[in-house]
């Protein structure tokens, strides 16, 4: 089924291929309704999942209001995942390395007071409160794929604003060609921090331009609300076209600087991770295929693969920023 | 307690119990609780009973000895059966799950992860064993051969082990690696006492 949306940058469907938004919507009806029981005891549970796709969190969170996003590709097509497996199936290692450990873990994790400090070569550097960081840009609302390293994909809405909008508030100077992120790490309320696994804190990093794109986003919210704890609250990194460990969690430092910066997964396994890790289904990982994904949520259990997009389907938005560049080499 | 073991009620006790994990699978996954992403949790899952299987199945002739429960070595068998069971299970949830049966897709990722291959392997030898667990395989083998045949059942720990750490090493996770690779070198390492003691 294809469903019309503003934003046509990377599928291009023909006016009858488009369903149209009555039966679009009557369709999620009678999914809800077969999974309320028609359908009997068994399999009601992999309809409801498909009626589950969601935009709002349970409510248990606060709400975090925001327009939709107007940035080009910003609002993708595809079937927001379901609120509950975004938050319990993740990856946030100061929190154990299964992904069913940050939903267990992470409600330790003390988001208040919280500041993120602007340093290096920066003319306004400083330690900035999250009240403030929250004003100094209208929320925006931003449906994303994401694509983890590991060979899975969700489709998550979140609510924040260009990080290019802090940027251009704390002025870089001239010689900052990168900009690193430093993730809280906080030995009390964070058990994995105890494991050798990386070199903590966690740190990552972006090329200028690719800090200064207008999809790069600072998240605080997701599903209209404040970002879950285990999803990296209260302020996260989310560069769509990168594989999801570049868009770091719960921010305490944003530095400017002159040279490449070396990411945790680069100091951890080299030949694996490189600084770029842009989604690319055609470099694979050491150790396994990037060809393809599972889309989390996605129809039963024996729904195929789909297939891995070049820039996780923002190569119309991102793929000048890498041009003439060897991807292989810068992977 | 060994008068009891004798029974066939015992038999049958022990195949229910044997097949509680099957069922409680089998359950989750039609009432859709296996979480975000069902085919991880399936093969993982049954790799998990696939190695405490291969535990228990190993553990019954030393109970047996240290205990001086001869009864035991009926359920051997059993459990052993289980074990290849879930085994297939194991092999079936990749394959389908995990790869859809999509062969070129399996042949692409064999090389990418060699803890595969190693699987595999294990799963190959288990075959045999398998096929050979009948009281007439045992008759027409002659039981000094019928042995030594079974005796692969310890490449097939160490293999079980290597794939599991090789598989958990991406994330540097060995706790379960060492408790299974611990219980399993205990049983193993029972054996080769046992023959220096009585050559």
């Amino acid at each position: 089924m294809l469903i019309r949306s503003s934003d046509a940058g990377f599928d291009h469907p023909v006016p009858s291929e488009i369903t149209s938004r009555a039966l679009f919507e009557s369709r999620r009806t009678l999914l809800q309704q077969m999974a309320a029981g028609a359908a009997g005891l068994t399999l009601a549970g992999w309809a409801a999942r498909d009626a589950r796709a969601q935009m709002k969190g349970p409510g248990v969170l606060p709400v975090l209001s925001a327009v939709p996003s107007t940035v080009a590709g910003a609002q993708t097509m595809d079937k927001p995942t379901a609120y509950k497996d975004a938050t319990t199936y993740n990856n946030f290692y100061e929190f154990g390395t299964d992904k069913s450990d940050p939903a267990r873990h992470a409600h330790t994790l003390k988001t208040q007071p919280w500041t993120v400090e602007v340093e290096g070569l920066v003319k306004k550097p400083g330690r900035y409160g999250l009240e403030d960081l929250m004003k100094w840009s209208a929320m925006e609302e931003r449906i994303y794929r994401l694509r983890c390293v590991e060979g899975w994909s969700m489709v998550i809405p979140w609510v924040g604003y260009s990080l290019a909008e802090l940027i251009r508030r704390v002025e870089p100077q001239p010689g900052a060609k990168f900009v690193e992120f430093v993730t809280l790490a906080d030995r009390a309320t964070m058990p994995g921090i105890r494991s050798s696994v990386l070199d903590w804190p966690y740190v990552e990093g972006l090329r200028m331009d690719e800090a200064m794109h207008p999809l790069t986003l600072l998240a605080f919210g997701m599903y209209g609300e404040v970002l879950p704890k285990q999803n990296g609250a209260p302020l996260r990194l989310v560069v769509p076209w990168k594989y999801g460990f570049k868009s770091a969690k719960s921010l305490v430092k944003i530095r400017f600087v002159d040279k490449q910066p070396v990411s945790s997964w680069e100091k951890a396994a080299p030949q694996e991770y490189g600084f770029y890790s842009n989604v690319n289904p055609v470099v694979d990982h050491p150790r396994w295929s990037q060809a393809s994904e599972r889309r989390i949520g996605e129809d039963g259990l024996l729904a195929k693969k789909r297939k891995t997009l070049m820039f996780n389907g923002y190569e119309p938005q991102v793929g000048q920023l890498y041009a003439g560049m060897d991807l292989k080499k810068f992977f | 307690m060994s008068t009891w073991l004798r029974t066939r009620t015992a038999w049958w006790v022990l195949l229910a119990i044997g097949l509680l994990p099957l069922l409680s699978l089998v359950w989750r996954t039609l009432t859709d609780q296996l979480g975000a992403n069902p085919a991880e949790t399936l093969i993982r899952a049954t790799g998990d009973w696939t190695l405490r299987g291969l535990c228990l199945t190993l553990a019954i002739t030393p109970l047996r000895v240290q205990l001086g429960w001869p009864e035991l070595l009926r359920f051997r068998r059993l459990l052993g059966l289980l074990t290849f069971g879930y085994a297939s299970l194991h092999l079936l949830c990749y394959t389908g799950f995990d790869m859809g049966f999509v062969w070129a897709d399996i042949a692409h990722d064999i090389p990418k992860r060699p803890f595969v291959l190693v699987g595999a392997l294990a799963f190959a030898l288990l075959l045999p064993l398998a096929a050979t667990s009948w009281n007439g395989a045992i008759r027409r083998m002659g039981a000094k051969r019928w042995q030594a045949l079974h005796r692969s059942v310890y490449a097939v720990a160490v293999l079980a082990i290597l794939h599991f750490w090789w598989m958990r090493s991406g994330k540097r996770n060995f706790t379960e690696v060492w408790v299974y690779g611990l219980i399993l070198a205990g049983l193993l390492g029972w054996r080769v006492l046992r023959r220096m003691r009585h050559p």
